[in-house]
């Protein structure tokens, strides 16, 4: 068994920090077929630097662009700390409210984790617009909070008063938040053993 | 050492094992085999019905021959789900009367779990990221605060049963998979189809249909190689996602479908791209079968984690990460 030494690496993309900017390179994934591959990879740089602007248009602060080319995009360096690691309700309602923000306006993340969440001390940034896309379908507003909820779940011990607080803050920017939230629970019961 | 019963039967094929602490004593399996089309729930829990008395004594005729009698058995474990809710039960009333007559405590075993526990017996993978994938689960799983957790799973269907009704749509038999890996085999090129991956879950139902779509202008061999690609992909992704997201450095795959030998390969090149070492038990730890069902009773039963018969319900919708480790 090789012993892994090397800093956490990411799924998806080589992040390289040069000076005040983040250079985010999807990488090929020697699996995947290349037409796929090459396919995948564009539509998700395209895609995620669109819906990075868009956020920050409803309030949700997000990197500032620099550039945009081939599977790259150049943008704001964002100083904090990833709230996995600093979790608290407090953070989770704030969480909660920005991501009402977001789905206000349609946007799904795609990947809600708390590691995706960035607190500079001042506010959450939100960040890795990877897997978004735009949808106003009550049901991928669910699923995009049911992948934070397992996140939360699966991370940290406290995931119970973590989730209410989340639901607190989303209440708050959301006029149809229980419905969504109502949806959330619908898909954590769903059978998927069908 | 310590001498384990377990029944496995959640949906087709009906498994009977005894174990110790370092392999399996014995197993017999019956498998049910649908005519037409696919599993039909009554008739896979009426064949188990039909077959558990003569698995069992069979499995008691053949652990004899080894020295052993029931007597010597410390407990008896069975699948208490997920699985075919008429399966369970016909498997669940087998285990109870064998616990009852040979006064034995009873163990319910989570099966998915069950197919991890196995696998880390099997092969060196200690704390590993596993990728179950079966006809009726598709999920991604790793050990962390004393319970599995669920870092993916499918949105909506199984990859396993994704790959049957495309089969089934194509004109191939039951169980698909195996067909539609073979003709992927002699493909000429790629077909695009739909790609859904959902922050860390997986969708299949919408592929499954566009595969059968597609019939209509592509050969088969190259839909079912571009079915493969894109399906297989998606779990792959997820997979690595995991590892990324938990700092691990293991891959263990469990499930009927990780017979697949493209899904094997994809696996074993993003692990070796992220020096990760990859794990993959003998094929008749793959599939369902008693023996990992008798294996992690054994676990279960050595902490202490038995359950009286007036509590040992099935559970069709029985989640691993409900589960609370006593054995780790």
């Amino acid at each position: 068994m090789s012993e892994n030494i090397s800093l956490p690496k990411g799924a998806e993309a080589i992040v390289r920090i040069q000076d005040d900017r983040v250079i985010k390179q999807r990488i090929p994934k020697r699996y995947r077929v290349e037409m796929l591959d090459e396919k995948i990879r564009k539509e998700r740089t395209r895609a995620e630097a669109r819906l990075i602007s868009e956020a920050r248009r409803l309030g949700v602060p997000t990197p500032i662009l620099y550039d945009v080319y081939g599977f790259t995009i150049e943008m704001e360096y964002i100083m904090g700390q990833p709230i996995k690691e600093i979790i608290s309700p407090e953070l989770c309602e704030k969480a909660g409210e920005m991501i009402g923000r977001l789905h206000g306006g349609n946007i799904i993340h795609g990947d809600l984790t708390t590691s995706n969440m960035i607190w500079n001390g001042e506010r959450i940034y939100l960040i890795d617009f990877g897997l978004s896309f735009v949808s106003n379908n009550i049901e991928d507003k669910g699923v995009d909070v049911h992948v934070l909820f397992q996140t939360l779940e699966s991370s940290h011990r406290d995931h119970e008063k973590l989730i209410e607080a989340f639901c607190r803050g989303y209440r708050k920017q959301l006029c149809n938040a229980d419905e969504i939230l109502t949806r959330v629970t619908e898909i954590e019961k769903r059978g998927r053993y069908a | 050492m310590t001498l384990v019963l377990g029944i496995e039967g959640t949906a087709w094929n009906l498994s009977a094992a005894v174990v110790d602490e370092n392999d399996v004593i014995d197993e017999v399996s019956h498998t049910y085999r649908p005519s037409t089309g696919g599993i039909h729930p009554r008739e896979a829990a009426q064949h188990h019905a039909q077959h558990a008395g003569q698995v069992i004594r069979k499995l008691f005729e053949n652990i004899a021959d080894k020295g052993i009698s029931s007597r010597d058995l410390d407990a008896i474990a069975f699948s208490q789900g997920p699985g075919l809710g008429a399966c369970l039960r016909t498997v669940g009333t087998a285990a109870r009367a064998l616990s009852l007559s040979l006064e034995k405590p009873l163990v319910g075993v989570n099966h998915c779990l069950a197919h991890v526990e196995v696998g880390r017996w099997k092969t060196p993978a200690e704390d590993p990221v596993v990728l179950y994938v079966s006809g009726g689960n598709s999920q991604v799983l790793a050990y962390r605060n004393g319970k599995y957790r669920i870092f993916g799973e499918t949105l909506d269907i199984g990859i396993g049963n994704a790959l049957d009704k495309f089969a089934r749509n194509a004109g191939l038999s039951h169980p698909g998979g195996p067909k539609v890996e073979e003709f992927a085999q002699a493909a000429a090129s790629y077909v695009p189809l739909p790609y859904v991956v959902k922050g860390m879950d997986f969708s299949f139902s919408g592929l499954s249909t566009a595969a059968t779509d597609a019939l209509s202008h592509s050969s088969i061999e190259d839909v079912c190689y571009s079915f493969q690609e894109n399906a297989f992909a998606m779990l792959v992704e997820v997979t690595e996602r995991a590892l990324a997201h938990t700092g691990k450095n293991e891959v263990l795959l469990a499930g009927g479908v990780g017979a697949n030998m493209r899904l094997r390969q994809m696996l074993k090149t993003m692990c070796e791209d992220r020096d990760a070492s990859f794990y993959v038990p003998e094929k008749r730890f793959m599939g369902d079968n008693g023996s990992m069902i008798a294996y992690l009773g054994l676990l279960m039963y050595k902490s202490g984690n038995t359950i009286e018969v007036a509590n040992s319900h099935v559970d069709p919708d029985f989640r691993p990460d409900s589960v609370e480790v006593t054995w780790l």
